[in-house]
């Protein structure tokens, strides 16, 4: 009962969070509530036992990325929402269009009765380190290396934008 | 859980509450004596015996100061910063066990205020939040001084942050844990089994990181008063700057206590089972903790008083060319060498 309530409470922060982000014209207010909403996501995750992954979601995404994000829009310094102008109606027509193909998908998600939603999931630690090891590195090794693969490349594209004459 | 529990954790958390607090005004005091002491100076000695009341004195001056907001700063973000620093820097303490454990009335009460199995994470977490309250301090102003420390000290938090993590995975590497207790259980025992034997590189470089994480001189380049004026807190006063000065020592203590924690034993009395010695051993065990935890917020003060500050560019070169780079072989030593020994 508790903890129902409490994730329904998490979870509206979360969203009205999120909307927040989308609305705001001011960059910075919207970088400061997505550190919110990252916040919230990772209570949930505690509230689901997955503390490992609850605190990493703190450290990287809220403590790594966006502040680096948060460094790169006072850098720019930029101004209420002149990013871009000739693209605001293509962009919207498409925004639109991704919103809605990402609603019908939820829906359909939603009011199937055999959907996912409705089968419990595999049970799974999350919250103990050596079970994430484990599985990162024996049932997930490829995605785990692919992904490891891609951010070597961003690497590399860093590297040979910062520096033209190698 | 029970009530008795309940108001157990609750007098804990008061308990270090209260000793940040007491620790924060005796580092105030400490650095001013010692700086003065250091320079052949006297220092404050008028209010109370030697001076020691002088933290009081100057807590009620920041409580009788006029609290400023530039007409350009972004008021909501300009009052939040100084909250946002602060916060992590008093949460993090609740992970750190600062004795080992007391028996009364039949319950076994861990001198820690909360047992995390993911501790040394949820440290890096917290300390990877305050950046925020710095970097928005310095954007909320609408100061070109405020700005620019602000700018320099996301930089250096996030260069730093990197080399202090990786020091600490090849001590995660030893223990096996990621628990704190179980850090320290790993070191127990003879003098040598501390981490700073078995591991002098990630000790080095932890050290050198954190002094840049707490912006400490050497590493203060986010307030250096030559060029920046005050750096992110140029344009703050009265109790909001009061908490960005309590947010600094607050992090040097967390960082004191960090550093003897994974490296010195942490509460462990060496040549000794604390265990054994029943509420003595426990006392022993804090008595310890407090006194290693002592002698490296000295440490922080002598650094301070005895080191030039660092240029900005020595400073990312030192973060990212040397010590990401050590940290790494690091890793990869004590890797390889946990691995050869598993396989005998």
């Amino acid at each position: 009962m508790f903890t129902s309530i409490f994730f329904y409470f998490l979870a509206s922060i979360a969203i009205a969070s999120a909307i927040f982000v989308v609305l705001n014209r001011n960059a910075v207010y919207s970088a400061i509530a997505l550190v919110l909403c990252f916040f919230s996501l990772a209570v949930i995750y505690l509230l689901l036992e997955a503390y490992v992954i609850a605190v990493l979601e703190v450290f990287i995404y809220a403590g790594a990325i966006m502040v680096l994000f948060l460094f790169v829009i006072m850098l720019l310094n930029l101004g209420l929402e002149d990013a871009f102008p000739y693209f605001r109606h293509l962009q919207r027509a498409l925004s639109l269009f991704m919103v809605g193909l990402f609603f019908v998908g939820i829906f359909l998600i939603m009011f199937n009765e055999q959907g996912i939603l409705h089968q419990p999931g595999e049970k799974f630690s999350a919250g103990d380190i050596y079970a994430l090891g484990e599985a990162l590195f024996s049932k997930y090794l490829l995605p785990f290396e692919v992904a490891s693969l891609l951010l070597l490349v961003a690497l590399i594209g860093t590297v040979y934008l910062a520096k033209r004459k190698i | 859980m029970d009530l008795l529990g309940f108001i157990i954790i609750l007098v804990k958390v008061l308990v270090v509450f209260a000793a940040t607090m007491i620790t924060v005004m005796g580092m105030i005091y400490a650095e001013r004596r010692v700086s003065a002491f250091m320079q052949g100076r006297l220092g404050p000695n008028r209010v109370g015996p030697k001076g020691l009341l002088q933290p009081i004195a100057d807590g009620i001056k920041f409580f009788m100061k006029e609290d400023l907001i530039p007409s350009g700063a972004d008021k909501p973000i300009f009052i939040l910063a100084p909250a946002i620093l602060l916060i992590p820097a008093l949460m993090t303490f609740a992970v750190i066990p600062f004795g080992s454990s007391i028996t009364i009335f039949g319950r076994e009460i861990a001198l820690q205020v909360a047992d995390v199995n993911v501790g040394i994470l949820y440290i890096l977490a917290l300390t990877s939040i305050g950046v925020y309250g710095i970097v928005l301090a310095g954007w909320s102003s609408n100061s070109k001084y405020s700005l620019l420390g602000g700018l320099r000290s996301s930089a250096q938090l996030i260069s730093y942050e990197l080399a202090m993590g990786l020091a600490v995975v090849s001590i995660i590497l030893l223990a096996g844990s990621l628990r704190l207790n179980d850090i320290i259980a790993d070191q127990q025992g003879y003098f040598l089994s501390w981490n700073v034997f078995k591991q002098p590189l990630a000790f080095i470089i932890f050290l050198v990181a954190v002094y840049a994480e707490t912006n400490r001189l050497p590493f203060d380049l986010t307030e250096a008063e030559q060029e920046l004026v005050g750096g992110y807190h140029t344009e703050y006063s009265s109790l909001k700057f009061a908490m960005f000065f309590l947010a600094e020592y607050a992090n040097m203590i967390t960082a004191a206590a960090l550093t003897v924690t994974l490296f010195f034993g942490g509460w462990d009395v060496p040549l000794l089972d604390e265990s054994s010695l029943g509420l003595l051993g426990a006392i022993l065990s804090v008595l310890s903790f407090i006194l290693k935890m002592a002698f490296f917020l000295f440490l922080f003060i002598w650094v301070r008083w005895t080191f030039p500050r660092f240029r900005y560019d020595q400073l990312m070169r030192l973060g990212w060319k040397v010590l990401l780079p050590l940290a790494l072989v690091n890793i990869f030593l004590t890797g390889g060498y946990l691995t050869l020994t598993a396989m005998k």
